[in-house]
């Protein structure tokens, strides 16, 4: 059943398999009206902030915010492949942390591509760079991915405190990222290349960059009064939608596809799916597996648990399925979950198992793509990340 | 005479140079670039595990397809010019390795540069793309080093003469005379590179075996 629930939503659009599936588990008793009812107040706010998060991501690239950086990373790094590696992995992890991950992979990616192109670098190391630091580190903000979303809803931390105890595990993580990625892609990374033109210096999009920054204080001030912080984020989007509106570069309606409702529906259905298999023995089953306590070794049994399920399943189900049974044992068990599902996906090309199954299957996109040379990089990097960040995890617990 | 090169990121003035160099002036030359499926598909695949977004025509991968047409057309262009002659390009995509094989099967000559660890002369230097390209071209290779080649003096010590000497098989080799003077020199693999001489002097004929 869980399988059906995560292969069955990847047709296109996702959201129509989902919704009536969601009916379905809800009609037979599956999951009862009143669970169901709980579990969509429950994601509902979760799903409202992603919504405005996406749109800040949005209208930042409209604002061209992403052209700017690739700009500014082309004349930093000057045509030297591993500063522009560092350049990338530090605009990466910033743009991963506070736009969130799907900015990262839809938006930043061509940006670096081209970038790396235009300074006659090879694009490969940049690229996988941001393909693996938009899960690696996406372990900074609760708006950072979505799993982090519904982690932060369950776990009763305030905005702050969970950015607290995660900063030193996402420095790690990236840390050891960039130290295997430097190796692994040594080679490519000494091709220099007879140095193009760096290009125009960029106009600097201060609106947008001041809009992000405000948004971030606000996550910041709301969480010291106990406000939901995702009102910061209504207001950042709100401010650079609206500027957007005024000025004719967008139209209501594409303020409300930035928001891709298909997908809020798509996380809502889900997780009403989710917690219908949950509730049918899942819970019971993974309850025995699942370590508890706060300890370290604890701690990493539970990370590796997360990959692991991650890797088969997809980091959102998967999310979905260990937050209930981690919640009890405290925030440190619940970040501990994040650890495992967001780095974990660095393993398997797109990201679990049932895609990579899913996409061979229909045939898309797979001619030739060397999945040894992925895999090999994903088995080097996950543990050498994980592990760390799981350490420094417990090391933040025990100071904060 | 038709001459291939095959360019690649960071690598290819040097290729460009080489034929300036070697190839005769009546040549045919075609500069070749091969754009490998890696790079779109590892964007493809991230967006895949993206659950539930949607949207295929916001796929990074495609985007990433055109950007690098865009960017091989530009790299032929920039080695065109520095070519200073009349030149075909072809531009290719799928696995580099065997789609420059299958280029190189009417030409003369193959033009690649190494792409391995250039900090010492050895096979270490060929990465596996050009190794294979190497091993399978059906045409003569002019191979360069993308950059001053590295000194002689990183060429790693001979491997240690084999006791067992023609004549002795299956006899344990008797204990061996202490070697003659040699006029002695330094090991090899140390000191300032010394004027060209024979790589690697034929060792000297063993002194006969002393009566036992």
């Amino acid at each position: 059943m869980l399988a059906w629930a995560v292969v069955r939503p990847f047709g296109w659009p996702e959201a129509v398999m989902a919704v009536p599936a969601a009916g379905v588990a809800v009609a037979t008793g599956a999951i009862s009206l009143d669970h169901a009812r709980a579990e969509a107040e429950r994601l509902g706010p979760v799903v409202g902030f992603l919504a405005a998060v996406l749109v800040l991501a949005h209208f930042c690239d409209v604002e061209g915010l992403f052209q700017a950086c690739g700009a500014w990373t082309a004349r930093w790094a000057g045509g030297r492949p591993v500063r522009l590696l560092t350049a990338v992995f530090a605009l990466a992890s910033a743009i991963t942390a506070v736009l969130s991950l799907d900015a990262t992979i839809v938006l930043l990616t061509p940006v670096v591509f081209a970038t790396a192109a235009r300074t006659g670098v090879r694009p490969k190391p940049h690229v996988y760079a941001c393909t693996h630091l938009s899960n690696t580190a996406s372990l900074l903000l609760p708006v950072s991915n979505l799993t982090n979303l519904l982690a932060f809803a369950a776990s009763g931390l305030s905005f702050t405190r969970f950015a607290a105890l995660m900063a030193l595990p996402w420095l790690v993580a990236i840390g050891a990222e960039y130290v295997v990625f430097r190796r692994f892609f040594a080679r490519d990374l000494a091709a220099a290349a007879p140095s193009r033109s760096a290009g125009e210096p960029p106009a600097l999009p201060l609106f947008a960059l001041v809009t992000v920054g405000c948004t971030l204080a606000g996550f910041v001030v709301t969480s010291t009064f106990g406000i939901d912080p995702a009102w910061a984020a209504f207001a950042g989007a709100l401010v650079l939608a609206g500027r957007a509106l005024v000025r004719r570069r967008a139209t209501p309606l594409s303020v409300v596809r930035a928001a891709a409702p298909a997908f809020l529906a798509f996380v809502l259905a889900l997780g009403i799916v989710v917690r219908a298999v949950v509730d049918n023995g899942l819970a019971s089953a993974l309850g025995h597996v699942l370590p508890g306590g706060g300890s370290l070794p604890a701690l990493l049994g539970v990370a590796a648990l997360a990959a692991v399920l991650a890797n088969m399943i997809n980091n959102l189900p998967a999310v979905l399925v260990l937050l209930p049974l981690a919640a009890p044992a405290g925030p440190g068990s619940v970040l501990a979950v994040l650890l495992g599902v967001n780095i974990g996906p660095n393993l398997t090309y797109a990201g679990s198992l049932a895609t990579l199954l899913w996409r061979r299957i229909v045939h898309q996109h797979e001619h030739g793509v060397d999945l040894k040379e992925f895999t090999r990089l994903g088995l080097i990097a996950v543990p050498a990340s994980l592990v760390p960040a799981v350490v420094a995890l417990w090391g933040a617990l025990q100071v904060l | 005479m038709r001459v291939i090169a095959w360019l690649v990121e960071g690598t290819w003035p040097a290729c460009v140079d080489a034929v300036r160099t070697h190839a005769p002036d009546a040549s045919e030359v075609v500069l070749l670039h091969v754009s490998g499926p890696e790079v779109p598909g590892v964007a493809h695949g991230a967006f895949a595990g993206l659950l539930g977004r949607g949207h295929p025509e916001r796929d990074p991968g495609d985007l990433l397809e055109d950007l690098g047409g865009a960017s091989a057309a530009e790299l032929l262009d920039a080695a065109a010019e520095r070519l200073e002659r009349p030149c075909t390009r072809l531009e290719r995509t799928g696995r580099a390795e065997r789609e420059v094989v299958a280029a190189a099967g009417d030409a003369d000559l193959l033009v690649l540069a190494r792409d391995g660890d250039r900090d010492r002369l050895g096979p270490r230097s060929l990465g596996p793309a050009v190794r294979f390209a190497v091993d399978h071209a059906p045409c003569p290779v002019l191979l360069v080093w993308p950059e001053a080649a590295p000194a002689l003096t990183t060429l790693p010590p001979p491997p240690p003469a084999h006791p067992a000497r023609p004549g002795h098989h299956g006899r344990p080799a008797p204990p061996r005379p202490p070697e003659p003077p040699v006029p002695l020199e330094p090991p090899r693999s140390q000191g300032p590179p010394r004027p060209p001489e024979p790589p690697e002097p034929p060792r000297p004929p063993e002194p006969p075996e002393p009566p036992r």
